[in-house]
């Protein structure tokens, strides 16, 4: 420490010292030429050596690079601006999905310990089930497996909050007391649960979030202690969550949740005891500190063993019941880590490209300033010391362009935040944080020692004898030059042939999928949502029955086809949304099939009224649809899909088939109604619950009979997007004012926002890839007309020797070609293993799709020969005697 | 180690170290003036020497070095490591 303390002290005084050091050397030559001595030696190079004895040779010589290197640029302005622009263009890209890397890949939980956090899922492959839910035994059984600090069920849904200025919809989730305080997250205001709350059923105490305190209370500093009202019962606010506080929900709708209510879980006695009844409730648990993932998983095999002996009935061999630990965070990085990682590489080989381009230019001006390097080597210049010096130059280059991309990121970063799609699943706000500004340093280094080793390369091997003979000469460049740049040509080939692979399968499965015949027409239908309260207390609920709830619905439908332009007008529960909702599977039983074990298979199913089938035009297959008469006092009936009757009477008609089915929302009640409901017709496949799938099973039933809550108005003709939330609005509130109306959207919309994530990633890697096929053409055309000059004397020789214009022209071109065909080659080899590994994003296309793969490298050929193109037809042009001459 | 070794009965400027260790060898060994002042600054930047300004016997302002209490426990090391090479040399010549 001393030491380094007095080599700062020396280089901060160093004139001053070196003046004394000269003193004392003038006075031992004073005194030595008294005593007669001979001449002292060379005093410059001695204080040269003490000076080097402090060792800051290094500094000086990095200050001068540094000196050199900025006039270089300044001389140069139009290259450095291109290099730099590069360079910015590049890192920003890099450092701007690398932000997003960051934010959802890397560090996905924003809570403390994450990884000690996880879901737990339980598994009945015997019964074709996997997450099925868990029964509240077995809950307890996780809690005091000793395995968790805390095991907390919750359950999502949403609620009419009146008594704002409108009635509005929020999303609600209710959880076990203990949810905050195993995520380990402090209220901004107030308090959260009490963990060691026993209550068995809703406690009426709530944390709401952030936003619903700005929005529906103005921030109300008191809020705690107030009184709230959720589907008409009345909670009591006890706290206010942190502003950039997002649940870790697996939906968008789970994550935007803006009210938790603390739920006890068990107050259904008898049915709380049954093991055999599992709730649809997502498990989440924090492991005790310290164990693994893999630890946890061992002890919770154990434990399942140990269960299925004690209870044989509940876990029948077949069913196969296991329970797996899933880390939490891939809740957030489950889906999207393909499409990110995807994302990420295409954006890196853009930026490698990007550094062998600017090594191109660098390697173009280097021969321009080869004599003068000869000139300094000359002059006793080490080679080490040139080779460092235009190392420091390129590494001052895309340090350069790394703040030019960091500002440019800064400067865009709204309108950046915007392109990203909802659907993109994150906790954390964006943040350009230290993590991402030392991965952009990092990226600059990187690049800048990348792009400027050919150079560099170059310089140290330069026969200084040979340039300076060749230069005196007039002519540049040398042939091992060229084989470099020629090199990095073929290179950057192979890299944008690779991006654009993939961005030409993604566009296929992006097309497919839009292609994909939909089976139900979106086309002038616009939805409505709207929510009818379920209050805890069932004798407040006023649509408590089926026959309460089609008395509104009758209404509803009746005024609805008076709004002007409606032709048709149809009511469906939530998830008969085409595209729009997480699914709302219920069990199945299936009269006469004995299904393997306890456990019946769930199935997606919707409630409509009579008219939806020929609003969203699905076709009738077999037997009927549903008509008025189909009402609480007829027999129940269903209407089933094709994959539906597929799945499950292979061979046999449907109709007439009888089964049953679980509750429909998830929450406290578990048992399956008691009653056999009769299939009575058979629908086509619609891709109303995923467009990239047609066949999955789908049970319909009639609303008449059921007492949905989260309602659809489906409204078909020639509509007024503008003017239609607020007619429905009006509609439903002159049945009843108290319901909330949202969720206003056409089914157009409906279908593309299902495909924004895949048309975002398509869009960021298309724009890559013309980006990368650009900065290609660039570089190929940089290289043709370097040849060109180069080889302008052979030219004119050739033309005076009576050569055809037209064949200089081939053999130009042809060289271009040479260089794009190896470009190709290589890229075709990478694009395999990288078209592989993005399989699971790809629709409708094999990974070696052979369309894409020659469109792709014909697209490229075609842009090479363009390039090549104008230097070519210079080669063409070129006039002998001027050629001859100028030699 | 020889300038350490001057450098420990008194503080002396560059000129009179050159000198000393010229004198106490017997006029065998010459200090180079190239070779003592670059060694000069690494004892400097080692911390085992100090500069202060003196004056010289012309009466000329000079930088005298002096030992510090740093120097002093190296010279010590560098001398026993030194006596222990010696010996070991005078080992080798006496008995091989």
């Amino acid at each position: 420490m001393g030491e380094l303390f007095r080599r700062i002290h020396y280089l901060i005084n160093r004139r001053r010292l070196d003046a004394e050091l000269q003193s004392d050397m003038e006075f031992h030559r004073e005194m030595a030429a008294r005593a007669g001595q001979k001449n002292f030696g060379n005093a410059l190079r001695m204080r040269e050596q003490a000076y080097e004895a402090w060792g800051w040779t290094w500094l000086d010589r990095l200050i001068q690079d540094l000196r050199y290197a900025l006039r270089m640029f300044a001389k140069s302005p139009g290259f450095s601006a291109i290099a730099i622009l590069t360079m910015a263009l590049g890192i920003g890209a890099t450092t701007a999905i690398f932000s997003l890397v960051d934010a959802t890949l890397l560090h996905p939980l924003p809570y403390p310990h994450p990884e000690e956090l996880v879901r737990i899922e339980d598994d009945l492959p015997g019964a074709g089930a996997t997450d099925a839910g868990i029964s509240i035994p077995e809950w307890k059984d996780l809690q005091r497996s000793g395995i968790f600090q805390y095991v907390v069920l919750k359950v999502f849904g949403s609620a009419n909050l009146t008594g704002a200025s409108q009635p509005t919809r929020m999303q609600y989730e209710g959880v076990s007391p203990a949810y905050f305080a195993m995520l380990g997250v402090k209220p901004e205001l107030g308090r959260t649960f009490d963990p060691q709350d026993q209550t068995p059923g809703f406690t009426l105490d709530v944390v709401i979030s952030d936003g619903l305190w700005k929005r529906a209370y103005g921030s109300d500093p008191h809020i705690v202690g107030r009184t709230m009202r959720a589907d008409n019962d009345s909670y009591r606010v006890i706290g206010v969550m942190p502003p950039g506080f997002r649940d870790p929900g697996r939906t968008v709708d789970e994550r935007s949740t803006e009210q938790w209510a603390a739920v006890g879980f068990s107050d259904n006695g008898a049915q709380a005891a049954n093991r055999t009844l599992r709730a649809p409730l997502e498990t989440v648990a924090r492991l005790k500190p310290g164990l693994t993932l893999q630890a946890a998983q061992n002890r919770l095999d154990a434990l399942v063993a140990t269960l299925q002996k004690q209870f044989p009935d509940a876990y029948p061999a077949n069913s196969k019941w296991t329970v797996r630990l899933v880390p939490l965070k891939e809740n957030v990085v489950g889906n999207v880590r393909q499409s990110l990682f995807l994302l990420f590489g295409a954006v890196a080989l853009v930026l490698m490209i990007g550094c062998v381009n600017v090594a191109n230019l660098l390697l173009a001006r280097a021969s321009a300033r080869s004599r003068e390097m000869a000139v300094r080597q000359a002059l006793g210049a080490e080679r080490k010391r040139l080779v460092r010096q235009l190392l420091t130059e390129s590494l001052i280059l895309s340090l350069l362009g790394g703040v030019a991309g960091l500002v440019i990121l800064f400067s865009m970063r709204g309108f950046l935040q915007r392109l990203i799609p909802e659907s993109l699943p994150r906790l954390n706000d964006l943040a350009i944080n230290w993590t991402v500004m030392l991965f952009a340093l990092a990226a600059s280094i990187a690049a800048g020692v990348i792009f400027g080793l050919a150079p560099a390369r170059q310089a140290g091997r330069s026969n200084l004898a040979n340039t300076l003979r060749i230069e005196g000469r007039g002519s540049k460049g040398s042939t091992d030059q060229t084989r470099t740049r020629r090199v990095l040509v073929v290179t950057e080939f192979a890299l944008s042939l690779v991006l654009m692979v993939a961005a030409g399968l993604l566009l296929r499965s992006f097309w497919d999928l839009y292609q994909a015949p939909l089976g139900f027409n979106p086309q002038h239908v616009m939805s409505v949502q709207l929510w009818l309260p379920s209050p805890n207390d069932p004798k407040t609920d006023v649509y408590g029955t089926a026959a309460q709830e089609s008395a509104f619905a009758r209404e509803l439908l009746r005024r609805s086809r008076l709004l002007q332009g409606v032709q048709e007008a149809a009511l469906g529960s939530e998830p008969s949304i085409p595209l729009e909702h997480d699914g709302n599977r219920s069990q199945l039983i299936v009269e006469g099939h004995q299904s393997p074990g306890k456990q019946p298979p769930l199935v997606e199913r919707s409630e409509v009224t009579p008219e939806y089938f020929h609003l969203l035009e699905i076709p009738l297959l077999r037997g009927r649809l549903f008509n008025n008469g189909d009402n609480e006092k007829a027999p129940l009936v269903a209407v089933v899909n094709q994959a539906m009757a597929r799945t499950y009477w292979r061979g046999e008609d449907a109709i007439g088939k009888r089964l049953m089915l679980g509750r429909g929302r998830p929450g406290v009640g578990l048992d399956p109604q008691k009653a056999w409901i009769s299939i009575v017709g058979v629908v086509a496949d619609a891709r109303t619950e995923s467009l990239a799938n047609a066949g999955i099973p789908q049970i319909y039933l009639s609303m008449y009979q059921n007492t949905p809550k989260e309602l659809a108005v489906f409204l078909r003709g020639d509509l007024d997007a503008g003017a239609i939330p607020e007619q429905v609005r009006a509609t439903v509130q002159s049945v009843d004012p108290e319901l909330p109306v949202y969720g206003t959207k056409t089914l157009g919309e409906a279908v593309s926002a299902s495909l924004e994530q895949r048309r975002f990633s398509m869009d960021m890697v298309a724009a890559f890839a013309i980006t990368a096929l650009l900065l290609a053409a660039l570089g190929i055309y940089g290289v043709i007309s370097y040849i060109v000059s180069e080889r302008s004397r052979d030219i004119g020789i050739r033309l005076a020797l009576g050569a055809e214009r037209g064949r200089i022209l081939a053999m130009i071109l042809r060289q271009g070609l040479g260089l794009a065909m190896a470009g190709a080659a290589l890229g075709l080899a990478g694009s395999v293993i990288v078209s592989h590994l993005m399989a699971g994003l790809l629709y409708g296309v094999t990974p070696a799709d052979p369309l894409t793969f020659a469109g792709v490298t014909l697209a490229l050929t075609g842009v090479a020969l363009a390039a090549c193109y104008v230097p070519a037809r210079r080669a063409m042009h070129v006039d002998p005697m001027i050629a001859l001459r100028y030699e | 180690m020889l300038i350490l070794r001057v450098l420990q009965s008194e503080p002396l400027h560059g000129y009179a170290i050159a000198q000393r260790i010229h004198l106490l060898s017997s006029e065998v060994l010459a200090v180079e003036e190239g070779f003592l002042y670059p060694t000069l600054q690494k004892l400097l930047r080692n911390g085992w020497v100090h500069a202060e300004w003196g004056v010289s016997e012309t009466n000329r302002k000079v930088r005298f070095y002096r030992l510090t209490a740093q120097g002093k426990s190296q010279l010590k090391h560098e001398l026993s490591s030194y006596g222990r090479i010696t010996e070991a040399i005078q080992e080798v010549l006496r008995t091989a």
